[in-house]
């Protein structure tokens, strides 16, 4: 803090230096103590951040806090669905879900960690809104849910080989000239990602590896 | 129409057939390509392609520090730009702990709901000429460059504003030009009384409009949508009154909501939005506070490690949010955009299914869609 002929207390708001909101224990608030009560150890934590409760769950219980969430808390609107990329994490991909409750006005974030191989279960069953939402997860991340109705690439193109916002897809993007760079073209994949820039795909993982051996490989 | 119902002879012994609808065609307001299973002249299904104007706006968000990346929310819904700078820099402010003063926040609410009305005059003006009114264009067109001057003299630009800046705005309103917005916000609701005029008891416009594309409350909250969408279902939610931001708990305006959910209602919402949007502007033209435009703040703006926010504003099509995820860097380590125009069209085909082809023209416009919001 810098010193000041002031005192803080006497600036207006937009005078202080910011601050930056913290996270809070969010244990006490209704929603996530019935939820906590209900589910117990799949609600991994409840904290808040600037007033928006942010529930982190069990993928394999992320279909039912949602529907609990829906049909005894009211948030009857799916909002907002989108992938995060975290490629340091045992499980990379973290699924965030923002719920809305018209009866109560609040927000609630559900949050949940899955990985490459793993599969989220899908929501469209309790909110058909979840439906493009999470094909453009897939397509841009690589996240799996299971239960989609039809999991397509939604915003790149079928064929189109790799997922852009994952952290290791270079920037530059990828070389799409098909048709002009034989060489760089797979007929039975489409263009091939990281083409002339270097960059090439993760090689499927092989069977006989589990997941814990990838890990240590990756250290 | 083939007279042939779901179970029915079919014309010429074929049942179904598939029409692809776009993704060059005048009526999807940019590249947009519908799969249609038709029946005759019924819709029986609709599949929606989009993504030809996919940019990787998301990754471009991820390259930028939070500053520079106002200009790329510009290109999301490029007729209200204004918006989705309001709609970042809010979410912005919200994750670095910024407080607006505010003259910043009321010149945001006049931009904004200039913007809105802006927004609106393309929607009618393209509604109406895709649906074969051709004379609200004109008249659209002419409000909408007045707006569109008063842009250009706020901040140098027409189209892509680049109008607001974490903390506060980048320039004061120049001289005169609380004057030349408040004349056109006075004369505004005559203009609209003219569009009004040419529509709203047209027999026409009403054949057309009335009892096409009925989209029940509790379908249209399945399925995502907000906005005017929404309240012309009957659903009274607007985020500006729900969950008010910068001034808009200190204006008075009032949220038109319609029941029927068809395409005339949602049209009569938008007409008497604009209206209440010059209202809103008249208001905060009035009340004007003094004082400082720009809020204390470091050159370089950094969130806090694993700080994440959703802020969300009520655009011209609805909820407009932004969540973004910060790593203790000077850029968003992730910036996703919860596009408004996205979640509205998935209910398209719940609304086009059992309406004619020229239907679904209508029904393309009353969605009030931007490809460069949904495609990103």
């Amino acid at each position: 803090m810098s010193e000041t002929h002031q005192s803080a207390a006497e600036l207006a708001p937009w005078e202080r230096d910011p601050v930056a909101p913290q996270w809070r224990e969010a244990a006490d608030d209704p929603v996530a103590r019935a939820l906590a009560e209900r589910f117990g150890e799949a609600v991994a934590s409840m904290r808040s951040l600037a007033g928006d409760l942010t529930l982190a769950v069990r993928r394999e219980a992320l279909r039912e806090v949602c529907t609990a969430l829906k049909e005894e808390h009211g948030f009857d609107l799916l909002v907002d669905l989108c992938g995060v990329d975290f490629p340091k994490r045992p499980e990379r991909f973290e699924v965030v879900v923002h719920l809305y409750s018209f009866a109560a006005n609040r927000r609630v974030r559900v949050k949940t960690a899955v990985g490459e191989e793993g599969a989220v279960p899908s929501l469209v069953p309790v909110f058909p809104a979840a439906n493009w939402p999470e094909r453009e997860a897939w397509d841009m991340f690589g996240i799996r849910f299971e239960g989609h109705p039809d999991l397509t690439r939604i915003l790149l193109w079928e064929g189109f080989n790799g997922h852009p916002l994952r952290k290791d897809f270079p920037v530059e993007g990828i070389d799409t000239g098909a048709a002009i760079y034989p060489e760089y073209y797979d007929a039975r994949q489409g263009p091939v990602a990281g083409a002339g820039t270097g960059w090439k795909p993760k090689p499927p993982a092989e069977p006989e590896k589990g997941d814990a051996a990838e890990e240590e490989e990756k250290k | 129409m083939s007279g042939a119902g779901p179970a029915g002879e079919a014309l010429f012994g074929l049942r179904e057939m598939e029409l692809n609808f776009g993704p060059q065609h005048p009526a999807t307001h940019g590249v947009m390509r519908l799969k249609l299973k038709v029946d005759g002249e019924r819709i029986v299904d609709c599949y929606p392609i989009i993504g030809y104007l996919h940019r990787g706006t998301e990754k471009l968000f991820e390259l930028h520090p939070f500053f520079q990346n106002v200009p790329h929310t510009d290109r999301l819904d490029y007729v209200a730009a204004a918006t989705n700078n309001l709609a970042y820099v809010g979410a912005v402010e919200k994750l670095v702990g910024l407080e607006v003063p505010p003259r910043a926040r009321y010149i945001r609410v006049i931009l904004a709901e200039l913007q809105r009305i802006s927004s609106h005059l393309v929607w009618l003006a393209t509604h109406a000429i895709d649906i074969g009114a051709m004379t609200p264009f004109f008249y659209c067109f002419r409000e909408r460059e007045v707006i569109l001057d008063l842009f250009e003299q706020y901040c140098g630009a027409r189209l892509t504003l680049n109008c607001m800046r974490p903390g506060g705005q980048p320039y004061d309103l120049p001289q005169g030009w609380v004057d030349r917005c408040g004349e056109f916000v006075a004369d505004f609701p005559a203009k609209v009384a003219e569009y009004e005029g040419l529509l709203t008891e047209n027999r026409i416009w009403k054949r057309r409009t009335v009892g096409v594309g009925v989209l029940p409350p509790e379908t249209a909250i399945a399925y995502g949508v907000t906005g005017p969408m929404l309240r012309g279902s009957g659903v009274a939610w607007d985020l500006r009154k729900a969950m008010p931001y910068e001034a808009y708990g200190e204006v008075e305006f009032d949220v038109p909501v319609y029941a029927n959910g068809d395409t005339y209602d949602r049209y009569l919402v938008r007409m008497e939005e604009m209206r209440q949007s010059a209202r809103i502007v008249r208001q905060c033209l009035e009340r004007l506070p003094g004082g400082p435009i720009m809020a204390k703040r470091p050159r370089v703006l950094k969130a806090a490690a694993e700080a994440e926010v959703y802020h969300a504003v009520e655009g011209p099509k609805g909820e407009l949010g932004f969540y973004i995820v910060g790593d203790g860097g000077p850029n968003p380590y992730r910036c996703h955009v919860r596009p408004t125009s996205f979640m509205n069209l998935q209910a398209l085909p719940e609304m086009a299914r059992g309406a004619l082809i020229s239907d679904l023209v209508a029904l393309i416009g009353t969605v009030d869609i931007v490809l460069g919001e949904i495609d990103r």
